[in-house]
């Protein structure tokens, strides 16, 4: 037994030649997913993104969310969502996207003309 | 969200001319840079390299104060204390998170600065030997950073601007702690007053050091000023910070260990005695009397909590699915 070695941080784990032992790639926080963080800043608003962090799951994601963005009462609710999973549109597309929205004037109050003497409109 | 990739083949890559034209134009109207548009090569890189410096800054700067946590002398000051530290934690991970809308990978900036191959401000390599360092660091250290940060929340580009508003809304209160603990021990014993004395001598020339080299040696700064990253050059800045610091010095009953500080009846403005450059060149240079031991404290920081990042990943993976 005296080529037993061992590794994990107090030797429990035994690594001698007849205890074999998977080989495991190193996990690394590289291997956390980023996560977008949106925070609601009180009631009756919006939730409003506020920054990304990396955590190893959706729960982690919360508390660590908790703890980056809202140490001064910013916030009264938390969304974390995997910034993999966000389908955006494509800023090359910018002006095509919006510009059916852009022409139709029409769907401004400012385009009507009502006369001044028409109250409460 | 992840960056645009670059690589797209010739063929179905946009006018670059075009897409630089588009670029200047928002720069012009002085509107923002948001992280999927087009942005030239030079910007992103000058953007990573600077919001990256800043981020492990903020990171190093937790250990000049952090060595007093444990030694604070009262509750109320040790809860300040530590609100402070972590709120500069919070600063470099709010930074890092920008520097990530830009394609750059957290570890990899983390590693990179273990390796010494990114820097950080020189300031974090003075040592912190009495207590009135931590109301120094706060009054002076935070008083500059606050100096660049302000202009830096008009940045151009969105998601560095946007970190550096929560950055200085929090900033505020490091530099009142600081200020309220040396007008606290100016009130009690000649001995705590040679203290906070002391202190002021040795963080002064470092602070002023804060704003970078002179701008006849900047040779990056007029760059970074035509694309609105910055918003003043080095030496207006510490010109604004020795205007607004020798008043308070004044009001805290310290003097500032400059001979040659004076009021310029012409300008309005103080003029003070040269910086000590060769100074400043050696502790960036990694010769400073805690560079060593701040980037040994952050690698084992790294190494010695990694079996918490296995076991969290290890449980993530456990209940997937």
């Amino acid at each position: 037994m005296s080529d037993v070695t061992a590794e994990g941080g107090h030797g429990a784990v035994p690594t001698g030649p007849q205890v074999p032992v998977e080989d495991q790639p190193a996990v690394s926080r590289r291997d956390w997913p980023l996560y977008e963080v949106f925070v609601r800043g009180k009631r009756g608003l919006n939730h409003v993104h506020v920054g990304s962090l990396h955590a190893p799951d959706d729960e982690m994601a919360v508390h660590a969310a908790r703890d980056l963005y809202t140490r001064r009462n910013e916030g009264v609710s938390i969304w974390v969502v995997r910034a993999a999973d966000i389908t955006a549109s494509s800023p090359d597309e910018k002006d095509p996207m919006f510009a059916p929205s852009g022409d139709k004037v029409y769907r401004h109050p400012t385009f009507y003309e009502i006369p001044e003497n028409v109250p409460h409109m | 969200m992840s960056a645009p990739t670059l690589d797209r083949p010739a063929a179905e890559r946009p006018d670059e001319a075009a897409l630089q034209r588009q670029f200047d134009a928002t720069i012009a109207a002085d509107r923002r840079i948001e992280p999927r548009d087009w942005m030239p090569e030079g910007y992103r890189r000058t953007l990573v390299r600077q919001i990256a410096q800043h981020a492990h800054s903020e990171i190093i700067g937790m250990q000049p104060e952090g060595d007093w946590l444990l030694a604070a002398p009262s509750m109320r000051r040790k809860a300040i204390l530590l609100a402070k530290v972590q709120d500069e934690a919070g600063h470099g991970l709010y930074l890092y998170s920008a520097a990530e809308t830009l394609g750059a990978d957290r570890a990899d900036l983390t590693d990179k600065l273990i390796e010494r191959r990114q820097k950080y401000s020189s300031i974090f390599n003075y040592p912190t030997p009495t207590y009135a360092d931590v109301g120094v660091i706060g009054w002076l250290v935070d008083g500059a950073a606050i100096c660049n940060q302000v202009p830096l929340c008009r940045s151009s580009y969105g998601p560095y601007a946007r970190a550096m508003i929560r950055v200085c809304k929090e900033e505020s209160f490091h530099q009142r702690q600081g200020y309220e603990l040396l007008m606290t021990m100016m009130r009690g014993t000649d001995a705590q007053r040679a203290m906070v004395q002391d202190a002021v001598d040795r963080w002064w020339w470092p602070s002023l050091m804060m704003f970078g080299p002179p701008d006849d040696d900047s040779p990056n700064s007029a760059q970074s000023m035509a694309w609105g990253i910055k918003r003043h050059s080095n030496d207006e800045l510490r010109q604004r910070f020795v205007d607004m610091t020798v008043p308070q010095a004044a009001v805290l009953g310290v003097t500032l260990p400059d001979q040659e500080l004076a009021p310029d009846p012409e300008t309005g403005r103080y003029r003070f005695g040269a910086i000590d450059w060769s100074e400043f060149k050696q502790v960036l240079a990694g010769h400073g009397p805690c560079n060593d031991e701040r980037i040994a404290r952050r690698r084992a920081a790294r190494d010695d909590n990694a079996w918490v990042t296995e076991a969290a990943t290890a449980y993530a993976r456990k209940h997937e699915s």
